[in-house]
């Protein structure tokens, strides 16, 4: 299978060739073995199916119609892919999948130790298997199910395959999943294989007054795959994952119309078959989908070139309860009242489903090269990002990391090879903290990645490095941004890794203009600091932010937050409180509610304050049109 | 009631057993803020005259003016020299050494909480910090930076009136040591505010250094504490709305003195005679003051408050979203209410933290007792009192094992120029006037200035007695025993003497709750339901508090009385104090007994007060005054009337 880490074997140039397709085509070969073996487990387990009218034509994808057999139920991605301390008490990282799999972390224990307090002694372990028996039987629409059989649309609802829908990667969720606490899950699954299977599924669906939640790839951060505790009716978890076929690609026009549901790695893989991309990379590529991005107004790494999701959408075709919506022509841009894709696109699943998406492509990039950049401190950093942003000559992605993730990545660098290259790291360590003075507890590093013609890249590195210069910046190497890059990738797989340890933690994000965000991260990252003391965490937490995206205006901030929760007894309400708080704090110092990850349950009580009642009235009133019987009853946003 | 005090430690008893000089010269490392950026003054400068603030406005206000750019600069750059201080670690050497020879021969003792020391060294190192010392002296503060010289913390830039700056050599030697001069009134200067604000607001950002200044804006001259301002509070607390700082640590010191060095000083000054100007050669003939004996002195560092803190719930700080930061903003209706409500909560906290001597005990009863007392019985009476004022919460630091009779008279005898002893029978009275031909005029002078000084010490502890004072008063005069009435009248009080005394705007349940409180703890009084009842025993302590407050009521019928009998003509703001000062002469002349009715400061309190509860109206600004209803006829004036 091909991963994420695959797909970015840096630096190197990269052309369509014959012998990439031909490769390519072997791939899919194994991968159709796998899902046909995954198929037969399925049945093998014996549950009882009889709702399920499962498509035995099951296609390409990294994502399959059970996708709990090749990923974890309560915890972020692969199943065989999961951060460890082996026997020696030395972290690994399991499986084949990534650049770091099968390597030994050798710092990271100290780290983990250090930062966190936490030992490994004392663990936290999760229950192994799920618990079906404390899955509440389902509520079915009896004529509803009728209908859908008539319809041949695949449904089931047995209750793995109900647990798994029931939830996105929230902290509290996959802390309850581990405990083996279940909640309120959806009582059945329906899997539409193309645009009209879902007409028929959102027809039914109001005829039946059955609550419909659509689920992409499942990797809300924003409990908005949560089902409401107030709702009643039967609720059917509409799974995209079936839609997932690229229909065509128009090479004079340079767009591509592809169903919704398909996964970003695969739309990215399937273009590159082609020797196209769309360039858009959300760290969460490996298993959102086309349609979650839409529906969150979703942010890739790689914007500075490519764009964002709404800036990369040509045409959207949503079924919703009053009919199809869609626009008549594929023109770039029109001036015909308030550009409609702007309802759709972050409505977070309350107004209908996006089942087609006609999006722009572009040729595959001839080079890419990672970069890194050390600055003594973190000012240093966020004035050279906007003077970077200010030139508007910012690379593919730019990021800037705070010093506590600086140490972090740094206790990922896998075991080193050789005496030489340890030799080396200790002659850099060297040249950086003695000879340029910078102090190892304030320096802060950026990454970078370039894309384009060799040429250009070459002149937009220097341009970049020349900035750098201008505010203290050292070049520290392609390894270091590569390994900035990777870490991305990893963190979630990082926080099982945690929470096996008595550490939770989760990650939010912001956009703030520029003249603020020195002030936000800090404030931000105390008033992490300052709630977690006050609430009683045992030792001080991990608070660490970066700057993610340059934008002409302001700039987009991550921040990662994590603390060892032993000794109190409701650790993720605590969490819950200190996040809050977190996000208070944000909205205090000029930051928005969310730059991409979306708005729905967690962070609905600001909303109104964010956008003006007014703002919320015409979002409630289009909302109130399109879907009065509140067939989409996820209950996200408003 | 009583809480757990932190103990004192004299910082004189180190200086008198060892070298002064040694002190001065011996190695001063402060701790340090965390986030400090550090900087000299002279950079200070620079940044301030650069910032985005700044620059703004000077653009403004040259296209306002039409004068150049540069022009404006220009100027920005001459109010920064002339407001900017220099702060230099051998002049406060220099002070260290010289203050320890003075402060040595001054005071007894010098008495510091250790606790709050301790608290404050680590709130210095936490986030930027703002002293905020009480004002009773010149001595504040160099007190202060003596102090924090001594305990090696970071030296405070202080802001200072322009007054000083006008002493010659001593202005620069404040300067040295880090004073910083504001005008007195800049009130529409735009420029003016933009460079004052921005200057204070660089330091506080880059943890240059504590910000010190006195929220009641000069030296109170009766020792009561006087209404805070906030415009100085609104600028050390902008950086936090605005995000730029996470939080910022107020610290609110109490500095009391058991003799005030000015205190005849200030009496004349409340009585007309006017302040001697600030001048060097006025300073070098105040060295008498130097032979003579101001007993002790004490400073408390009450804890650290934290501006985030104060302002959660009431600050919505996302209201600065939507402008760019260094665009001036007016405070809002919300933040104005804040700012307020917090400048009257640290100014309580001062309040309660004063440390007070037996003597504004004594002295309190002395005011009330103008035909003197036994000295048996002014020990007893004191013994009782001080018993009623601990029940209060007064801070009190009466020595331990000794007999009351002998506090007392130690304390007679420091005070000794404010009494006459004879017989075992104690008065105020003057002592140290030639009795050679005065006129009835200025013996009644004499007399107030002893009367003055002496209330400038009772003054000390109204806080403590305040609340139940009103109570008791609101009482007597009430109808009935009806809480309602009893509130009503309370309330009415209240807002009379709202100028007068420290009572935070919008408290007036609470205080009346308080009240209530205080005396139903001492058995003076039953709160029923709906009524109010006073315990056989309580008759002798509400006497006591409500003439605690007589003084002060007397003093407003006095000005009442002027403005009803007296004028019917507009009379002009200036002509208003003496006027009245001769009216009150006048009636003391005629057996009377309101010396209190001559301080200027009750005066003006009062004029304030009939203009706030528009039984007086201003006419056009700064001239004339018109006098409306001067016969009682608006409803809510009776009760004062009524006991004329």
């Amino acid at each position: 299978m091909n991963t994420r880490a695959s797909l970015r074997r840096s630096a190197k140039p990269r052309r369509p060739d014959p012998t990439r397709a031909a490769r390519h085509r072997c791939r899919r070969g194994e991968v159709n073995g796998v899902t046909f073996r995954t198929f037969i487990v399925t049945l093998s387990v014996g549950h009882e199916h009889l709702l399920s009218y499962r498509p035995c034509n099951i296609k390409t994808g990294a994502v399959y119609l059970s996708r709990q057999e090749i990923m974890k139920w309560n915890g972020w991605g692969y199943s065989d892919s999961r951060f460890l301390f082996n026997k020696k008490g030395q972290a690994e990282f399991t499986g084949k999948r990534y650049r770091l799999s099968g390597l030994i972390l050798p710092s990271l224990k100290d780290w983990f130790e250090g930062t966190f307090g936490a030992n490994l002694q004392h663990k936290s372990p999760a229950t192994p298997t799920v618990n079906l028996s404390a899955v509440a039987p389902p509520n079915l629409n009896e004529p509803f199910i009728e209908d859908l059989k008539a319809a041949g649309v695949a449904a089931s609802h047995d209750p793995e395959d109900r647990v798994f829908r029931a939830h996105g990667h929230c902290l509290h969720e996959i802390f309850a999943l581990r405990e083996g606490r279940i909640g309120r899950v959806p009582d059945m699954v329906v899997w539409p294989s193309c645009h009209s299977d879902v007409e028929k599924i959102v027809e039914l669906a109001c005829k039946h007054n059955v609550c419909l939640i659509p689920y992409g790839g499942g990797t809300s951060v924003s409990s908005a795959l949560e089902c409401p505790h107030e709702e009643t009716r039967s609720i059917v978890s509409l799974d995209t994952s079936q839609m997932n076929r690229i229909l065509w690609i128009d090479e004079k026009n340079l767009t591509a119309h592809v169903e919704a549901g398909i996964i970003g790695q695969d739309l990215e893989r399937q273009l590159n078959e082609h020797g196209y991309c769309t360039g858009h990379e959300p760290d969460s590529m490996e298993f959102s989908s086309l349609g979650g991005w839409v529906a969150t107004r979703a942010s890739g790494m790689k914007k500075n070139i490519y764009g964002n999701i709404e800036d990369l959408v040509v045409h959207i075709k949503m079924v919703t309860p009053r009919g199809v919506i869609e626009k008549s022509c594929l023109g770039p841009r029109m001036s015909t009242g308030p550009d409609i894709h702007h309802f759709i696109l972050g409505s977070e699943g309350t107004l209908g489903v996006v089942t087609e998406v006609t999006m722009k492509i572009r040729p595959i990039p001839e080079y890419q090269k990672y970069g890194s950049v050390v600055f003594p401190n973190f000012q240093q950093g966020v004035a050279c990002l906007r003077e970077v942003a200010r030139q508007r000559c910012a690379p593919a992605s730019i990021r800037l990391m705070d010093n506590e993730q600086f140490q972090f990545g740094h206790a990922l660098k896998p075991q080193v090879s050789s005496i030489f290259m340890s030799f080396l790291d200790g002659l850099k360590k060297f040249y950086i903290t003695k000879f340029k003075g910078f102090d190892p507890h304030h320096l802060c590093v950026a990454t970078l990645l370039f894309e384009g013609d060799r040429g250009k890249v070459l002149q937009h590195e220097k341009q970049v490095y020349d900035i750098a210069a201008k505010f203290g910046g050292l070049a520290a190497g392609e390894d270091n941004g590569q390994r900035g890059y990777m870490l991305t990738f990893v963190i979630a797989y990082l926080r099982d890794l945690g929470m096996d340890y008595y550490v939770i933690g989760e990650s939010f994000e912001t956009s703030v203009p520029w003249d603020r965000v020195l002030d936000l991260c800090r404030n931000v990252k105390e008033r992490i600091v300052r709630e977690c003391k006050e609430r009683g965490v045992q030792f001080p937490p991990l608070s660490t932010c970066r700057v993610t995206q340059t934008y002409d205006a302001g700039a987009c901030v991550y921040f990662y937050f994590a603390f060892n929760y032993r000794g109190l007894s409701d650790p993720v309400h605590v969490y819950e409180q200190v996040e809050h708080a977190a996000r208070e704090e944000i909205l205090a110092n000029g930051g928005s509610l969310s730059h991409h990850h979306g708005v729905g349950k967690l962070r609905k009580e600001w909303m109104k304050e964010s956008v003006s009642g007014v703002g919320l009235g015409m979002l409630k009133s289009v909302k109130e049109y399109v879907d009065p019987q509140n067939i989409f009853g996820n209950r996200n946003l408003l | 009631m009583l809480k757990k005090r932190d103990d004192f430690e004299d910082i004189l008893e180190e200086r008198r057993r060892s070298s002064d000089l040694r002190y001065a010269l011996r190695c001063y490392t402060p701790t340090l803020y965390r986030g400090l950026v550090p900087c000299k003054a002279s950079m200070l400068k620079s940044i301030v005259l650069q910032s985005d603030h700044l620059q703004y406005v000077i653009k403004q206000v040259s296209s306002e003016s039409g004068e150049s750019t540069e022009g404006v600069s220009e100027e920005a750059s001459l109010i920064l020299d002339e407001m900017a201080h220099c702060l230099q670690l051998s002049t406060i050497r220099f002070f260290a050494f010289t203050l320890s020879k003075a402060f040595k021969r001054l005071f007894r003792s010098v008495c510091v909480n250790e606790e709050g020391i301790q608290r404050l060294q680590q709130a210095v190192q936490e986030h930027p910090v703002v002293l905020l010392p009480s004002h009773r002296s010149y001595m504040d503060f160099l007190m202060m930076s003596y102090l924090l010289y001594t305990y090696d913390l970071p030296l405070p830039v202080i802001a200072a009136g322009m007054d000083f700056m006008s002493m010659k050599f001593v202005g620069e030697m404040l300067r040295m040591s880090g004073a910083f001069f504001i005008r007195r009134s800049f009130g529409g200067d735009k420029l003016y505010w933009a460079v004052f604000s921005e200057y204070v607001k660089t330091m506080l950002r880059n943890g240059y250094a504590p910000i010190e200044f006195f929220l009641e804006g000069t030296r109170s001259r009766t020792c009561k504490s006087l209404t805070p301002k906030t415009g100085l509070l609104n600028i050390v607390m902008e950086p936090f709305f605005k995000g730029e700082l996470f939080d910022v640590n107020l610290v609110p010191v109490s500095i009391s003195y058991e003799r005030i060095l000015e205190e005849s000083l200030y009496a004349r000054e409340l009585l007309g005679i006017p302040k001697p100007k600030e001048s060097t050669s006025g300073l070098l003939k105040a060295r008498r003051v130097l032979s003579e004996d101001y007993g002790s002195m004490y400073v408390y560092f009450g804890h650290p408050v934290s501006v985030r803190s104060l302002a959660e719930g009431k600050i919505n700080r996302s209201q600065y979203n939507l402008l760019p930061r260094y665009i001036p903003q007016k405070p809002s209706a919300d933040t104005h209410e804040f700012l307020s409500d917090a400048a009257f909560r640290l100014v309580r906290i001062q309040e309660e933290n004063m440390v007070l001597k037996p003597w504004v005990l004594i002295a309190t009863l002395l005011l009330q007792n103008p035909d003197g007392l036994d000295l048996s019985s002014l020990a007893e009476q004191t013994d009782w009192l001080r018993h009623l004022a601990l029940a209060f919460g007064a801070f009190l630091d009466w020595p331990d094992h000794e007999a009351c009779s002998e506090v007392v008279s130690c304390s007679l005898a420091l005070h000794r120029h404010l009494l006459s002893v004879s017989a075992g029978h104690v008065q105020l009275s003057v002592t140290d006037v030639p009795q050679v031909e005065t006129t009835p005029e200025e013996a009644v002078f004499h007399q107030a200035v002893v009367v003055l000084s002496c209330a400038s010490y009772r003054n000390q502890i109204l806080h403590v007695f305040l609340r139940p004072a009103l109570l008791a008063m609101a009482m007597q005069s009430a109808n009935s025993n009806r809480k309602d009435d009893v509130y009503n009248g309370f309330n009415f009080l209240r807002k009379v003497f709202s100028n007068e005394f420290i009572l935070c705007p919008g408290d007036s349940v609470q205080d009346f709750e308080e009240a209530c409180y205080l005396l139903m703890k001492r058995g003076v009084l039953q709160v029923l339901e709906h009524e109010i009842v006073m315990s056989a025993s309580g008759h002798s302590t509400l006497a006591f508090l409500s003439s605690v407050l007589d003084p002060f009521l007397q003093g407003y019928q006095v000005v009442c009385r002027y403005l009803c009998e007296e004028t019917n003509e507009n009379l002009t703001e200036k002509e208003f104090i003496p006027a009245v000062r001769s009216f009150a002469l006048k009636l003391i002349l005629a057996g009377n007994t309101c010396y209190e009715a001559l301080s200027s400061d009750l005066q003006k309190n009062a004029l304030a007060a009939f203009l706030r509860l528009k039984a007086v109206r201003k006419l056009c600004l700064f001239t004339f005054l018109f006098l409306c209803h001067t016969g009682g006829k608006i409803p809510t004036q009776k009760p004062i009337l009524a006991r004329l």
